[in-house]
This record gives C-alpha cells, structure tokens and sequence, in this order.
C-alpha cells in the first residue's frame, strides 16, 4: 500500500530570499514579474496581505496603498532550480521524491511513517525541519499522489487522509484541489458544482461529454482508481562499491582478494561511463566498531585495475584487520572525464606511452609522499631560487624560453654557506675562500653578475655573484651580500657547484 | 670472403657474450653517437654502452657536479629517442641542464629523503621502459642493491646513471661501468679572462668486456670534446692578475 507526502511551499521564492538575505526579513517586499510593462505581484508575505495587497496587483497601485513596499524581480527558472535543491535535502525523509513544480514536493512515504513515529509525527517532523530553513510548507498525506496534493492546498493543516478516505476527504474540498485547467474550473462554477462531492457520483458518461476526459483522469487518480506516474528525482549514484563477508576477515591474503574484487568492480563502472578516478577510499569496517581504511590518488583520471591495485599494494599491510573484517567498501569520491587529458603528456616528454610514465609517477608518490616528484619551468625572475616554478600539470609547457645565456650551478646548495674571503679591492673578484677546513686559491674567475632582490617582492641586499676556478679546476658560485663599507665588512656565501 | 666471414662471426658471439653480460647488444646501424670516442676497445663494441648501470663515483660535491655535468651531455643524446628522464636526487637546479642543451622541463625530479627510498625510486623508475635515462643520488650501494639495479635495466633497456656520493672508495657492484669525474681547469681558446669551459679528468675504473682508461674531456658548444694535448697553463694569467692587484 502506498503512502504519499505533498509538500506545498506557501511562498518558496520570498521565503528563500528572506533566507539569503536577513535585511529583507525586517522590510515589507513582493515577488514581482514583469508583464506589458507592468510589475504584476506573484507572491507576497503574509503580513502585507492584511493591508489589502493581493497577488496580481500591479506594483504601482500597491505603492499607493504601502509606499515603503519594496519589490524582488522574480528570476527565470529560480523556483525550478530550488524545488531540485529542496529535493535533494529531503532525502532525509525517503529515498524516492518527485518535484511538483511550480510550488511544491511529493514525497513516497510508504513504509517511512513509522521510522519517525507514525504518520502524525512524521509530518511534524518534516514542517519542523523545513520550518527551521525557513520555508512554510502546509503538508498533506494520502493513499494517492492527488488527494496529498489536495488535502495540502485546500485541506486542514497537516492533513492525513486514513488509508481508503480519500472519497470522504475530497468531498467537501473544491474542484480546483483536482488540478483541473481553468476552463474546466471556469465551466463548474457555472454550474454551481463548488465541491468535489456535488459531482463526484454523477454518471462517468456526461462528466466525460460535458467537461472532457482531463476532469475523469484526475477524479481517477486522486480516487486511486488510476496510477498516477511517480518520476523520481534521480540522486547521483556515488562510486562506492561494497563487500560484506560471510566471516570476519583477517588475512592479508582475504584482504587482498576483496581489494581486488572492488576494484575490478569499480573499474567496470568507471569504463562504462569513461570516467578515471583521482581518488580511493578503501575502508574494512571491522567487528569491534571501528573503520580502518587507505587511501590513494592519481596525476590523471585512471580505472586501470592493474596500476590501482599497485598504488594500494605497499600500503595494504598497513591496514590492521585486529578481530576481523565484516565489511569492505572502496569509494571514489573525485572522478573525472579519463578523455579529456590524455594524449597530453607525450606532447611535452615526446613519443610514449602516455598512460605509462603517469602510473610512474602515481606509485612513486604513493611510496615516498605526494608532491615528491616535481617537473620545473621557468619562472622570470632573477634569483636563482626563485627562477623557477613548479610545474603544477604534467602537460604545462614553457611560458617563457629557457635562459642559456647565463651560468648556473648544477648543484645549488638550499641554504648558501657561509665562508671566508681574501678579496683584493672592492667589486674583484676573492684571491681565495676558506670554506670548511679547505682554503681555495682562486686562479680564474668570471663575474661580477649583480643581481638585486625584487623589492616589490622582499627587501634585502643585492647580491654579486662571481663564477670561480680554483688551481686543481673545482667551480664555485659566490656571492657577497650588499656593497662594501667603511662600517660593515661584507659577507661572503657559497651557493652552488658548478660542473 | 673467409676473413670477412669470420669477423662476422666474432662481432655475433661479441654482442651474445655482451648480452649474457647484462649488456644490450646493438646493431652497428644503431648505434648512440655520443659524440665521444675514446678509443677502440674502450667500450663493447665501441659503443658507449646503453641499457645498463653506470656508476660514478663522487668523492666531493665538485666531482658530483662534474659527474652530473657528463651524465646530462650523454642523457641529450638519449633524450633523441625518448622522452622523459627522471632524476632522483636533492639538490640539482634544473635551471643549470639547459646549459648542457637539454630541456630542463622534461626532467622529472624525485626529491627523497631516506636512501631506501631513493633506491626504490631508482629501481622503479628503471623498470619503465620509456624513459630515455634514470640518474639516481645515493649515498651508499650495496651489492645486493646495485644488483638489482643491473636487473632491473636489463629487463626495460633504460640506461641508468647513479650517482654514487660517498668519500670512502665503492665497493664491489654490478654495475656495468665505473667512471670518476674530476674537475679540470677550464678550457680558454685564448688567454682570455673568464673560466672557460668546462674539463674533467675521465677516469673509466672498471668496465664489462671493455678496457678502463683516463682522457680529459671538455664539453664546449654542446658537444663533448676530448683533448690530447696538454692545455695552456695559466700561471701568466694568474701573474697579470697579481699584477693588477699590486
């Protein structure tokens, strides 16, 4: 037997930006749409309707009754994109949910009242909890999707229609609650059929010749003598797969095994849908309560099982099984389109196999640590430590060309070493250096090249470098730090080897 | 006809013997052009040897720098064939192989701490088949390490360059090839100021199926040079200085 929840917002759009907006929670303020012109109000507050505003007015005349009333252009398509968002909340309440657009919510609850405490509780549960965002919602609960949506707009507060009433509660609401067209409605009233009940019995035959079949279909549905479509909102189906076991498990081998079969599982998924995971989550539930679990990534979207089971494999014996495993699960919460980059790798390091050098990477940093292996471009700047950048993608190329008109040190020491100098006169290069224990006579030398601290960066001295040669041949990179002076003698560091 | 035929059959069983060596057997058309020949005999087929480990011995950071220099001028001709090389070590500034006329973005650095991992990088890195080169930083290797090295080259044909930094000699390895780099002074066309280009004392200390020897090697406009003659000394430029200086 079913059971379905209709949820009216009474003023979803005011309500939703009086949420976003707290100033307009204190201001008297209509929903307005432009038409021929005119500001035409489509929803207003509850406290503006006692002085006399109506939906349907024109904004003008309704300045003239309240000259302080300010007006919210309604936006295209707001209330659709809310009503899906809204959806996606009330999950909380039951996995299965429809819109019903312009205003409200339909909700199967067959087989959820009672997790809440029955029916009456479940609807209070479900108006505290909207009520609470900010949304007043009048609730209507019934065997069929059209009593609920009637019992909601044209009912008593939260009305629950017992299961096999719903004659009884359609009887005294009016035709509209039937979601009947306007011409149809038009042509009841003429009649003088105001209630359901007034033309509920008459004979199928003239209803259907006087007022057409749309009046009968809805009858049918609200009555639940025909099935009415309930089109789901379709949730995202997150990648997670799951493995319960017969017994605990507690071998490495049994772990092993269930790693395999979830990421085989996943994998097929992931080539169904041509997308490559970045991240994986394996988690043991285990039989004392607590969760153990690993984690992976990868530089590019993968679902290659083979390469996925070689980044978890150091790591699985990290993951302690202490009484047993009941549950395995591996999910991927980042997944991305696989298509889009591959290719790109190989425009940059030349031919190969793209997906190769990636997995590569992938098991080092799962090894040793991510962002341990590092590809560098050319930065424009002039201190060395500075003049380079780290690559942030495997395919980023070059901004600027790479300089070759300047020596630098294959070996550039992190931190430049202090060291002592012999030099002859100001802006010549040192006789020699003591760095260490080791003094180093200097026979050849090229330099001065002055290099100046970006003071739009960082202040400090400028540095002048100075490439030189010892006897036995031994390269170095020198630097002293600031100008000479009469006060300060300068200092003097090592920073780099040169081949 | 028969000479020929049975030089044939020499340079065949020369390239098995290589090859059970744990050395890949080229065929003469491909051969790596280095750009440096230091002799008949001096290598397996007088071919600079690819595919296998070389080790270099760096006593100082002046003779790791010296060797690393000679690595990045082979690995430009390697890196003509294939794409990436992934280099293990901790403080080289890549800014400096473009010098070298390489491409610096197309290293990859493995910035590790701890020697295991180092290693394992290294060892993992030279099973990939698709790297042009592996240069690998360590401060100690074991025989059971260098073994593995060996093997893991001689499944995926990548050339592998490790760098060993330790101031005791090596001891006994796998490695196909020893070498020790040592700076030299520059080379100067002239009397010029300046430190010229780059020298160093090569010495070959061990190699499979080859014969060890000592050259002094330049490298000047992108090409290694080897030098026979004895370079002009510069105790006249170091005099004029002292002059100036006075």
């Amino acid at each position: 037997m079913k059971r379905y929840v209709s949820v009216a917002f009474r003023r979803l759009l005011t309500d939703w930006h009086k949420r976003k907006n707290p100033l307009l929670r204190e201001v008297p303020f209509v929903m307005a749409v432009s038409d021929h012109g005119r500001m035409v109000i489509t929803e207003i507050c509850p406290e503006i309707a006692r002085q006399g505003i109506a939906v349907g007015m024109t904004m003008a005349d309704a300045r003239a009754l309240l000259p302080e009333l300010k007006m919210v252009e309604e936006e295209k398509g707001l209330a659709q994109r809310l009503l899906e968002g809204l959806a996606g909340w009330c999950i909380r309440f039951s996995p299965e949910l429809a819109l019903c657009p312009p205003d409200g919510l339909i909700i199967d609850a067959s087989g959820c009242a009672h997790l809440f405490g029955g029916e009456p509780a479940y609807l209070d549960h479900i108006r505290s909890r909207l009520g609470a965002l900010g949304y007043d919602v009048r609730l209507g609960m019934a065997d069929t999707i059209g009593t609920a949506w009637a019992v909601s707009r044209f009912g008593k507060e939260n009305a629950i229609v017992p299961v096999g009433a719903s004659v009884q509660a359609l009887e005294s609401l009016p035709p509209a609650a039937l979601r009947l067209e306007p011409a149809t409605l038009d042509r009841l009233r003429k009649l003088g059929l105001y209630r359901i009940g007034d033309f509920m019995a008459m004979p199928r035959a003239s209803l259907q010749r006087r007022f057409g079949s749309s009046l009968l279909e809805r009858l049918d549905q609200a009555l639940g003598i025909r099935e009415e479509a309930f089109i789901p909102v379709k949730q995202s189906v997150p990648y997670q797969e799951r493995l319960h076991c017969l017994e605990p498990v507690r071998s490495a081998h049994a772990i092993a095994a269930a790693l395999e079969e979830l990421v085989g599982r996943i994998c097929r998924r992931l080539e169904k849908e041509g997308m490559g995971l970045r991240t994986a989550l394996f988690s043991g539930f285990r039989v004392d309560g607590k969760t153990v679990s690993l984690s992976i990534a990868t530089t590019r979207p993968s679902r290659s099982e083979k390469h996925l089971l070689k980044l978890f494999e150091p790591k699985l014996s990290t993951l302690e099984p202490d009484l047993g495993i009941e549950l395995f699960s591996l999910e991927a919460p980042i997944v991305e389109m696989q298509n889009a980059t591959t290719g790109k790798l190989w425009e940059v390091f030349g031919k190969g196999d793209d997906a190769g050098l990636a997995e590569l990477v992938d098991r080092i940093e799962e090894k040793i640590g991510r962002k341990t292996v590092l590809r560098y471009l050319p930065a424009e700047h002039h201190l060395p430590e500075r003049s380079l950048k780290i690559a942030g993608a495997y395919e980023e190329k070059p901004q600027s060309p790479w300089r070759r008109d300047r020596t630098r040190p294959l070996y550039l020491l992190a931190k430049p070493e202090r060291i002592e100098v012999t030099a002859p006169i100001p802006d010549y290069p040192p006789m020699n250096f003591r760095h260490g224990n080791i003094l180093h006579k200097i026979v050849r030398a090229d330099g001065p090249e002055r290099i100046e601290q970006e003071w739009w960066l960082r202040d400090g001295l400028h540095r002048d470098y100075y490439c030189v040669e010892d006897e036995s041949g031994r390269r170095y990179w020198l630097f002293r730090l600031g100008h000479y002076s009469e006060s300060r003698k300068p200092v003097w560091y090592l920073h780099g080897y040169f081949p | 006809m028969g000479g020929t035929a049975k030089e044939e059959i020499l340079a065949r069983l020369r390239r098995e013997i290589l090859s059970l060596q744990g050395g890949q057997a080229f065929p003469a058309e491909e051969a790596w052009d280095i750009g440096l020949d230091l002799g008949k005999g001096v290598f397996p087929g007088n071919v600079f040897p690819c595919g296998v480990i070389h080790e270099f011995w760096c006593a100082a950071p002046e003779e790791a720098a010296a060797s690393g220099g000679f690595i990045t001028g082979i690995t430009r001709v390697l890196m003509k064939k294939r794409g990436a090389v992934i280099w293990v070590g901790r403080d080289v500034f890549p800014g400096a192989l473009s010098f070298f006329g390489v491409e610096p973005d197309r290293f990859l650095f493995v910035r590790t701490k701890r020697l295991q991992d180092t290693l394992w990088a290294i060892e993992e890195a030279l099973r990939y088949e698709g790297l042009a080169a592996v240069v690998g930083e360590v401060e100690a290797l074991s025989f059971k390490a260098s073994r593995r090295l060996q093997l893991a080259v001689e499944q995926s044909g990548v050339t592998g360059f490790i760098l060993l930094r330790s101031a005791a000699p090596p001891s006994v390895s796998a490695s196909f090839a020893r070498w020790r780099i040592r700076p030299l002074p520059g080379l100067l066309d002239e009397a010029l100021p300046g430190v010229g280009y780059p020298c160093w004392h090569t010495e070959l200390l061990k190699i499979r199926n080859g014969k060890p020897g000592a050259w002094k090697i330049g490298w000047k406009k992108e090409a290694f040079c080897l030098i026979t003659e004895e370079p002009r000394l510069f105790e006249l430029q170091a005099g004029n200085r002292k002059a100036q200086v006075g």
